[in-house]
Parts: structure tokens; C-alpha cells; sequence
């Protein structure tokens, strides 16, 4: 039953809480008659069974307590409640009997997770605090768990959250979907706050393990609602593809010793085909609407890879041409990097090395990848000395244990 | 409804003078936002100020009033003006503090009043 539980919390705990916000306009409110709920839960469930609908089942009991919470607390100061409410769409739980039929609630489920992933994702939050504030109300996962996967303290990761909630609260931040105006700019910010949730999970900033898998799904399962919320934004159909296809890899990325793997060195048997078949079909289906974006084009040079039985046979010209499009898109020093790389592949070490000459490598100095591409590149072209001393700059800056081990190989192997 | 300051930074050693075209033009737009943000009813209040080396410092300690020369913080970027208004919610504030810094050509900042 434990278990069970479990996987009730991590599939529904994020859309409960979602529409508890709107409910109560309250999300320390909200967070607090979910957990309530579960608390409910684990005591009945073992007896009873797990009911039909759990999801339905918490948000419902959840209300329940909340309402009856905030009756017995507006009898003191109902003003008092109402001038801290987070800025809904006017659903006064109190005088709103339509929110006692269950139908209504879970019809507009789905829009609240929206609402939620816009909230979290605010320009106006640092990212620092848009990044753990998805995964505690989202995800639902622990302040705890969440200052573990950021190597910080507890208490630290917990003023980081309460200050973000707070400000979202004293700048009355509505619980909305954007208008279709500001769509672009605020969907940007959720789809690159989602992928930071990956990519914190696939490569740790810090620490021993390479990947640190609870992440990684995290984000994939918040990106499979995306999609599901808004099926016709290929960005956001894009951004799945892409984490699907780089998680394919995940096994192949380390040996069984935790050692790093170079894509070129991987053993492709070991890729995750079913993972592969599913982001090539997204690929395929964002690319047919032809409105090209960041992530699709990062997805496609993904199922490029992807495509190529052997490292020998990847297409390399293909994967130039696309990074020379993300560059059109994206103009960024970290984009032009990976098209140099890509360039060597196609026309040797020599041009790849004068691509990388031609970006502004004071953007890329404190950039790990830069120096770790550089050694590599000075390496086969034979310019020992110089690779050297990339590899000692890479060393410097890295801080993931797993990708220091891979570097110091690389240099003595020299 | 929601009130919030929108506040103007910048170097305090800049010198306005309103002779230059510069100037002139900086003026032109804030007047334009001004007048949008009142027909919208938006509008609470706004100033521009005089430079921060005009301020002065006063406290109360002890039913003893003292004042020092300002400004109270003593760094480079000061502020250099004001709007108050009041908006549905932070979005809204928002949209009304770019174009705020579009017309004034530099950063601003949004703070919810308390209330």
C-alpha cells in the first residue's frame, strides 16, 4: 500500500495542489489541505481500498477540510483572509456552492496545472527559485529532497521557496493562463524551466553520479502534461522529444563503474529503443506544423544521433546544417560551440578548431564544455601542448566528480 | 485594486538638461506615458526628482531630531523618479513598467505597495 501511495502522491499531488490554488487562492493554503489529505489517505486507503478516482478523491477531501479550515477561521477575520488571497478568477470557496460538485472541479483540472506551470515559471522569479518552486508544487516533491538535488541546505532551498511564494503573493500574481499576447515570451519561460529541471537531472552540476534519474523523470512527466495541456505548441512538443531522446542514452552515458561515456564511444545496444521510436515520431509530428523553434531543432539533431547505428555513420552534415539553424534561432556562444564540434566531425579537427577561433570565447572562458571541446579538437589535430593546457582549464572548472575522472583520463591518455 | 511604485534608476552624476534633443525626447515620451497611464486610469501619482545630492538625511532617536546630508544610500545608481499606480494584478504592473522603461530609456523597478 506504501507504494501505491506513493505513486498516487507523484502522479496526482501536482494537479491537486494546482487546483487547491485556484480554489483557495492560497498556496501555502493549498499545499498544506493536500498533504492533509494524504495524511487521510494513508490512514483509510489499507482499509478501504484505493478509490476509482484517487486524484479526485484527495482534491475533494483536500476542499473539504480547507473550507471547513477557513469557515471556522473567517469567523475571525474574514478581511483579514480575503486581503491575502492570491489573485484568482474570483472562486470564493465560501460563497461558491457550484465548487461542491466534483464534475465542475475536475473539468478544469487540467487548465490549473497550466496556471500552476505559468506561476512557477514567472520572469519575474529568479530562476534559481522558479526551478524548485515546479518541483516542491508540481512535482511534489520535499523542500528536502529538492535542497539534496541542489547540493544546498534545507533551510537555504526553504527560505529560497518561501521568499519566491511571498513575492508572488505581495505583487497580487494572478493564477492565469497568459493571453495569447504574452503566450510566446511566458511559454519560453516554462518550456526553459522545465529543461533545467532535466538537466539538472541528466548531468548533476555538482556531486558524484553522473545522472541523477528522479529529476530527469520529473521533468519528462511534467513535459508529458505539457504537451498534453497545449498539444498544438511544437515547442513544447519539441522540448518532450528532446529530453526523450537524450534520456534514451542515459544507461550508455556511464559504465557500470559510474565512469562517463562520450556519445562517440557509446555502446548504441544499449540505447533505449522505445524511447527513441517515441521522440523521432514527435520530431516528426512538431516538424510538420513548420514553425520551428529552439527545442525542435535541439530534437532533431538529438534523433540524428539517434538515427546513426554506429558513431562512424552519423550524418554530420545534417547535424551542421540544424546547428547552424539553431544558431539563426539562437544566437548563443554555447550553440555556436556545439556547431564547431559538429564541424569538425564533417571537415577535421583544423576547421573545428577555427569555428571555435571565431566565437568570442570570453562568453565561454568559465565554460567547462568550451575547454573540454577545445583539448579535444588541439588533440587530434596534434597540438599537444596547447590540449594540455585545455584539459587543465576544463579540470579546473568542472565540478561534477564523474566528468573531472573523464577529463584527467583524456589528458593523460595525451 | 493593487498599488505599485514603478521607480526610475540611473547614475545620479548624469545632469539633466533639458536643452538637448536627448533630453527633449526622454520628456516627449514620459509625457506620452503619462497621459496613457491616466486615460487608463492608472494613474495615482509621479514625480521626477532632483539629484540624489539635493536629499537629506533625517532621524529620531530619542525624541531628538538630527539631520545629516543625503542621500541615504550612498551608491551610484540613485532614483531618479517615480510613478504610483494602480493596476488589476503583477502582470498588468509589469506591462505598464516596460513601456515605463522604454519611455525613460533605462531600467526600472516594480514593488507592490502593502494593503
Amino acid at each position: 500500500m506504501t507504494r501505491e501511495l506513493e505513486e498516487v502522491f507523484r502522479r496526482e499531488a501536482g494537479r491537486c495542489t494546482a487546483t487547491l490554488i485556484r480554489v483557495l487562492g492560497d498556496i501555502d493554503l493549498a499545499e498544506d489541505a493536500v498533504a492533509e489529505a494524504f495524511t487521510i489517505a494513508a490512514e483509510r486507503w489499507p482499509e478501504t481500498g484505493i478509490p476509482p478516482n484517487p486524484g479526485g478523491w484527495i482534491t475533494t477531501t483536500a476542499r473539504n477540510r480547507a473550507f471547513d479550515r477557513l469557515r471556522r477561521e473567517s469567523r475571525r477575520g474574514e478581511r483579514h483572509l480575503a486581503a491575502h488571497r492570491l489573485h484568482t478568477d474570483s472562486m470564493d470557496p465560501l460563497h461558491n456552492p457550484q465548487l461542491d460538485r466534483l464534475d465542475d472541479f475536475v473539468d478544469v483540472v487540467v487548465d490549473d496545472q497550466l496556471r500552476l506551470m505559468f506561476l512557477c515559471a514567472h520572469p519575474a522569479l529568479a530562476a534559481d527559485a522558479q526551478v524548485p518552486l515546479i518541483l516542491r508544487l508540481l512535482a511534489g516533491l520535499e523542500t528536502g529532497e529538492i535542497a539534496r538535488s541542489f547540493l544546498v541546505p534545507e533551510a537555504t532551498m526553504a527560505q529560497r521557496i518561501v521568499r519566491a511564494k511571498r513575492k508572488l503573493h505581495d505583487n497580487h500574481a494572478s493564477y492565469r493562463i497568459p493571453s495569447a499576447a504574452e503566450l510566446p515570451d511566458r511559454l519560453a519561460a516554462v518550456l526553459a524551466a522545465i529543461y533545467l529541471v532535466y538537466t539538472e537531472g541528466h548531468t548533476a552540476t555538482s556531486g558524484q553520479s553522473l545522472t541523477r534519474t528522479d529529476l530527469s523523470s520529473e521533468a519528462i512527466r511534467l513535459g508529458r502534461t505539457l504537451v498534453e495541456l497545449m498539444p498544438d505548441e511544437p515547442e513544447a512538443i519539441g522540448l518532450l522529444a528532446l529530453m526523450l531522446l537524450s534520456e534514451s542514452r542515459r544507461l550508455a552515458r556511464s559504465d557500470p563503474d559510474g565512469t562517463m561515456v562520450r556519445l562517440a564511444d557509446q555502446d548504441r545496444s544499449r540505447w533505449n529503443q522505445a524511447l527513441i521510436i517515441e521522440g523521432h515520431q514527435l520530431v516528426r509530428a512538431c516538424l510538420r506544423r513548420h514553425q520551428p523553434g529552439p527545442f525542435q531543432v535541439q530534437a532533431a539533431i538529438a534523433a540524428v544521433h539517434a538515427d546513426a547505428p554506429t558513431a562512424e555513420a552519423t550524418d554530420w552534415s545534417q547535424i551542421t546544417a540544424l546547428y547552424d539553424q539553431l544558431y539563426s534561432l539562437r544566437p548563443h556562444p554555447v550553440v555556436a560551440l556545439n556547431r564547431s564540434v559538429a564541424v569538425a566531425e564533417l571537415h577535421g579537427p583544423a576547421k573545428g578548431l577555427a569555428a571555435l577561433a571565431a566565437i568570442d570565447a570570453g562568453t565561454l572562458d568559465t565554460y567547462q564544455p568550451y575547454h573540454a571541446a577545445r583539448a579535444d579538437l588541439l588533440a587530434r589535430a596534434g597540438r599537444r601542448d596547447e590540449a594540455l593546457g585545455a584539459y587543465d582549464r576544463a579540470i579546473e572548472l568542472t565540478t561534477n566528480a564523474v566528468e573531472r575522472a573523464f577529463l584527467v583520463r583524456q589528458r593523460s591518455a595525451l | 485594486m493593487p498599488q505599485y511604485l514603478i521607480s526610475v534608476w540611473h547614475d545620479d552624476t548624469f545632469e539633466v538638461d533639458f536643452s538637448t534633443p536627448d533630453t527633449q525626447r526622454l520628456a516627449a515620451q514620459v509625457d506620452e506615458f503619462n497621459t496613457d497611464l491616466q486615460r487608463a486610469g492608472a494613474w495615482v501619482f509621479a514625480a521626477g526628482l532632483h539629484p540624489a545630492s539635493s536629499a537629506t538625511v533625517v532621524r529620531s532617536s530619542g525624541g531628538e531630531v538630527s539631520m545629516t546630508d543625503g542621500p541615504y544610500a550612498e551608491t551610484k545608481e540613485q532614483m531618479g523618479g517615480f510613478w504610483i499606480i494602480e493596476a488589476a494584478d503583477l502582470d498588468a504592473a509589469l506591462e505598464w513598467a516596460g513601456k515605463a522603461a522604454a519611455a525613460c530609456e533605462g531600467p526600472v523597478e516594480v514593488r507592490p505597495a502593502q494593503g
